[in-house]
């Protein structure tokens, strides 16, 4: 009879102490994060899926389409095109796919490139509406990047302040912090 | 025109839609307040999309509800199957006819309230057995039995404690049970301990029997989601599923309307002064929110500790206190 009254009471005053608990966190602030509106500050090493470097001396891509990271890719998620312009020493890309889709951001097309003409970006906003979104041209994405930092300037000349408008671009995302 | 208005037929009418008006509105926004709740006792902010603080959120809620196909699957008792839903809104809806609101503010002030709130408070089990009778599905059939097995239960220590309550009030009158408890906080009958020593424990008993007669959490047998896909309400879609749960919101409305007129003094002040139906919400939406609170913090009872809890514990004790009670009654 005693143990039993014991029970009862210690089985009580047990969730008494759960019912303190939960008011307890009940005051406090809450602690998720309203994506939409707020973000997270992202990690400096963050791995997006890449994006092409602009040259700072020509303003225009590094990359002058060797397909070493074409051949890197273990899922073949790359395309490049290349061409020699006239009047130009190397060759330079003019077209540059990236099959997201496929694509495990193992980051081995980032390692073989020999000029640092791909870098990872530090996108995350990644939702679409079909598969085709995520087949990405970053040539144009480049290029489209350059058009929204300086858009009367752009018509394929050297204009200086855009590699710091990319650089800007690449750099702001790090910064979205908590508001 | 002043003569018009004070009739009686106009005076029930207006009641009438006050009390569909109440319930509607708070089985509505319940659903707000319990999703605001579960929201902060989990650290996150709860909804708040639609509208400021999500507000809009119920509007939102039955405007979907409202726009698709209420389905009756085959094979099932077609009439049982679209009364069930209205069986378990109704009782509430007609019990809340008696609970004085306020000092004047009754719809109906009769004198046997209390009997006829329980009266109708027993089809509330039959309604959700009906709907899982008739659903004509394993899942509610299991959660029909459990609701009776339940609510069998649970009735018990409930009429038993009622049964104390009349005793030491000598009536089943609301109106009278609240005037009696009419003063200071200390004349509440939750408070009453020279009239019995238990009289907190008794109003304990109520609150529980209370949770588990509205299937509510940690008793929320009827649909144990986790073990039986929705319970009782699995074959329902559409408003049929928005009336079972508003009926459930009512049915919260309705007992903690009935725990603040038996135990907390209904619309008496707790400081003596200025008594009205503002004291009569804020109590009543303190024990609404202890029982959102009750919800988010304790996980769901396995069923026969739900079973155990009542007849090895909740009926002896509130057999006690009646027994107590009506001794200390007879002595003094």
């Amino acid at each position: 009879m005693r143990n039993a009254v014991k029970e009862v009471v210690s089985g009580f005053y047990s969730l008494i102490v759960g019912m303190r608990v939960t008011i307890g966190q009940f005051f406090k602030p809450i602690v998720t994060v309203q994506y939409p509106h707020e973000t997270l500050k992202i990690a400096p090493r963050f791995r997006g899926h890449i994006e092409l470097v602009l040259d700072p001396a020509t303003g225009k891509p590094k990359c002058f389409a060797c397909k070493l990271c074409e051949r890197a890719c273990p899922s073949d998620c790359i395309t490049v095109e290349g061409a020699k312009l006239e009047g130009a020493k190397k060759r330079s890309v003019t077209a540059y796919h990236l099959d997201f889709t496929k694509c495990s951001l193992c980051g081995s097309c980032v390692e073989a490139c020999r000029d640092g003409a791909i870098r990872f970006s530090r996108d995350y906003n990644l939702a679409g509406w079909s598969k085709e979104d995520f087949i990405m041209d970053l040539f144009k994405r480049l290029e489209l990047e350059a058009q929204a930092a300086s858009p009367e300037k752009v018509d394929g000349r050297a204009v200086p302040g855009l590699i710091a408008a990319q650089d800007a671009a690449h750099q702001d995302k790090t910064k979205t912090d908590l508001k | 025109m002043l003569k018009l208005l004070s009739t009686e037929p106009v005076r029930l009418l207006a009641f009438l839609v006050g009390i569909m008006a109440f319930v509607g509105l708070n089985a509505a926004y319940l659903v707000w307040v319990e999703r605001k709740g579960a929201g902060r006792f989990q650290r996150r902010p709860g909804p708040t999309e639609v509208g400021y603080a999500g507000l809009l959120q119920p509007i939102a809620d039955a405007i979907k509800l409202l726009s698709k196909q209420l389905i009756v699957p085959q094979g099932v008792d077609a009439a049982l199957f679209r009364v069930a839903p209205l069986l378990m809104m109704a009782p509430a809806l007609m019990s809340l006819a008696v609970i004085p609101f306020g000092p004047s503010l009754a719809a109906r002030n009769i004198n046997v309230g209390l009997l006829l709130i329980f009266a109708l408070g027993s089809i509330n089990v039959m309604a959700i057995m009906l709907g899982g009778w008739s659903s004509r599905n394993k899942y509610a059939i299991m959660s029909a039995a459990r609701v009776v097995s339940q609510n069998v239960a649970y009735e018990i220590p409930t009429l038993l404690v009622v049964i104390t309550m009349i005793m030491i009030t000598g009536t089943m009158n609301l109106n009278e049970i609240v005037r009696q408890q009419a003063g200071a906080f200390w004349h509440w009958n939750v408070f009453r301990v020279w009239v019995n020593p238990l009289m907190p424990v008794t109003f304990l008993i109520f609150f529980i029997c209370m949770l588990a007669e509205t299937n509510r959490a940690p008793f929320d047998m009827a649909e144990a989601e986790s073990e039986l896909v929705a319970g009782a309400y699995t074959e329902y879609s559409s408003m049929g599923f928005g009336v079972f749960f508003m009926a459930e919101y009512a049915n919260i409305l309705l007992g903690c309307s009935l725990a603040t007129v038996l135990f907390l003094g209904g619309w008496q002040s707790p400081f003596g002064i200025l008594p009205g139906v503002l004291w009569f919400l804020i109590k009543m939406y303190f024990l609404v929110f202890a029982v959102v609170w009750v919800r988010w913090t304790f996980p769901r009872t396995q069923f026969y500790g739900l079973l155990n809890l009542s007849w090895k514990l909740l009926i002896p004790v509130s057999l006690f206190t009646l027994i107590l009670s009506s001794a200390i009654m007879k002595l003094y």
